[in-house]
């Protein structure tokens, strides 16, 4: 049972959130331009770690906010909650995001002007 | 479909391995039953092999024995880094059933139960496969509708199921709750009578057994490591035991199947997640066949020993800590006492987590790779226990013919490119 420290709220039950998912996966603006596999790649294949993971969270029965939260998978120690958009910070959890091989895939080159804006986004969100 | 019986190769003991018999038992009776001897040699890790399963579960140890048995591939190893049946065969809550939705599913889960009647001769073990029934309930008129649909659709597969209402269910399960008023009430139902359960850790042994009669090594505290390529071509397997040279690898190992694609730099989409499930303390005989429900995730069975067997739901998060979150078990729990007001003082005996290899069309990936040599048997998830001799009967095929069969083409993992998804979230969801 983990107790997630809601950016938001404060610490609350693991029973009040849902999970997304593996986070920073950027759907690929030019569709037309990657091949069928490479879409796949975006679409299907998932990064599923042991040891730290990255991955979007939700506090669904509290103020319904998304997260992102690096923990590790063995252990479920949170390493790290950080806003939407933005990257982590701590060094485990920046090596974890540089080692995904999402980091060399063409879906994610094809969608990188995307990821700037929602990166901005991002910033100007965690600075309140 | 119904009628093409599966190619069981070898049966019994062509090995000259001593066979189980009531005979044996009174034999060494005689000797104080000190003379039994090893159901598997304790193999060395030879330096080379014709082909190398990684993952001694009993998916692994299935694909190894029909390669013997049927592919006359002897020379041969099964690596496990802990013990046989250690992982997920041996904390599954051991539902046999063959009512999927898909033609897909329809032929490889029937190509298993096929093989499951006679498992016991084909191995010389008994695997204590019963074929007591499994009843899967509907809670709301919208799910009872989506059953009838689901029945239909198995019975023109020429696969057993039929429809029962709220009144035939008390009937057939005397000790069930069919009070309307309750929070998950019994609308009605279906059953597969051909449906039941087997031993889990037999099914891990027996083929273990046959497999090692045929010659193939059984090495256990050995874990692979890396795996070795010379281009896009596999040529050995990196272990805690030192290097292992082989053309061949077939990867059988469930919630590990990401950690060992990664080492060849192959991408799944798999996610891995802790699957629980709980027994209660011995009781006399009160329920002779298996009930679920899918609304609630909770499936229940009786063991032999007389604990009430109860599977619970997914965890909604990654994991490999081979333990579940609290809340899921207690949300299923609260349903099975209603369900079944026997149960309510009934105490926990133990409590487990398994790590499932769960897959976005909840069917699983039976596939080649783009490395020559290099082949996956994965993505089981919450549901593989029933598929064990059909999944190592196919997955030996693809890899002696380096081609998959009939009945594993469509379980490529080049699915997931082509959009040709076999969605079984309807019949394979969470519950089994
Ligand atoms: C609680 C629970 C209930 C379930 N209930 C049912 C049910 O009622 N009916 C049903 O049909 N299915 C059920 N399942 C699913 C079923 O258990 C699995 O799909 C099936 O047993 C998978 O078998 P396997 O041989 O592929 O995997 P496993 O038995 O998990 O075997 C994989 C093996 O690979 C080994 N391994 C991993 N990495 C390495 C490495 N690097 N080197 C060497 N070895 C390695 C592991 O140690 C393990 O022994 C359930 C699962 C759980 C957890
Ligand atoms: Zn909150």
């Amino acid at each position: 049972m983990m107790l997630i420290d809601c950016p938001f709220c404060g610490p609350r039950d693991e029973t009040e959130f849902s999970c997304g998912g593996e986070a920073h996966i950027a759907r690929p603006l030019a569709e037309n331009k990657i091949s069928e596999a490479e879409f796949a790649d975006y679409l299907f294949m998932r990064d599923n770690p042991k040891g730290l993971f990255l991955e979007r969270w939700r506090h669904s029965a509290g103020c319904r906010r998304w997260f992102n939260m690096a923990r590790d998978t063995v252990s479920h120690e949170i390493v790290e909650i950080y806003p939407m958009g933005a990257l982590p910070k701590t060094a485990a959890a920046k090596s974890a995001y540089s080692a995904s091989w999402r980091r060399d895939t063409a879906a994610e080159h094809a969608a990188k002007p995307a990821r700037t804006t929602v990166k901005n986004a991002g910033k100007a969100r965690g600075a309140k | 479909m119904a009628d093409n019986q599966p190619d069981r190769g070898q049966r019994g003991l062509p090995g000259g391995k001593p066979r189980y018999s009531a005979f044996a038992v009174a034999k060494n009776s005689m000797s104080y039953h000190q003379d039994w001897q090893r159901a598997w040699r304790d193999a060395e890790p030879k330096s080379e092999y014709d082909a190398v399963i990684i993952g001694g579960g009993g998916h692994g140890l299935a694909t190894a024995y029909y390669l013997a048995a049927v592919h006359g591939m002897t020379n041969i190893a099964v690596i496990e880094k802990g013990w046989l049946g250690g992982g997920n065969t041996g904390r599954n809550t051991t539902i046999i059933r063959s009512n999927y939705l898909w033609d897909e599913s329809a032929a490889i889960y029937e190509h298993s139960m096929k093989l499951w009647e006679g498992l016991s001769q084909d191995l010389n073990f008994n695997v204590m496969f019963s074929q007591r029934g499994v009843l899967t309930i509907a809670h709301s008129e919208h799910e009872l509708r989506e059953m009838s649909r689901r029945v239909h659709a198995i019975r023109l597969n020429g696969i057993d199921s039929e429809i029962l209402g709220p009144a035939e269910i008390k009937k057939f399960v005397p000790t069930i709750n069919i009070d309307q008023s309750i929070r998950y009430p019994v609308m009605g139902g279906f059953l597969q009578r051909r449906g039941g359960t087997a031993r889990h850790d037999a099914v891990a042994w027996g083929y273990a057994r046959a497999a090692d009669d045929l010659g193939v090594d059984i090495i256990q505290k050995c874990e692979v490591t890396g795996l070795r390529r010379q281009g896009r071509k596999i040529v050995g397997v990196e272990t805690s035991r030192g290097f292992i040279k082989t053309k061949k690898v077939g990867c059988v190992v469930a919630g590990h199947s990401s950690v060992v694609a990664a080492m060849a730099g192959i991408r799944l989409p798999i996610a891995s997640r802790p699957l629980q499930a709980l027994v209660s303390e011995p009781i006399k005989p009160i329920l002779d066949t298996v009930i679920m429900s899918n609304a609630v995730h909770m499936y229940i069975s009786q063991s032999d020993k007389g604990e009430m067997v109860l599977g619970a739901g997914v965890d909604k998060y990654n994991s490999y800590a081979q333990r579940g979150s609290f809340p899921v078990p207690e949300h299923m729990l609260a349903a099975a006492v209603e369900l079944f007001p026997v149960l309510s003082r009934l105490r926990m005996l133990r409590h487990w987590g398994g790590i499932v290899d769960t897959c976005p069309d909840a069917s699983p990936i039976i596939s080649k790779t783009d490395i020559e040599g290099l082949y996956f048997d994965c993505g089981w998830g919450t549901g593989g226990f029933k598929a064990t001799p059909g999944s190592g009967h196919v997955f030996a095929d693809l890899i002696a013919n380096d081609r998959p069969n009939k009945i594993a083409a469509p379980y490529t993992l080049d699915r997931f490119r082509s959009g040709l998804l076999i969605d079984e979230h309807g019949a394979a969801g969470v519950a089994h």
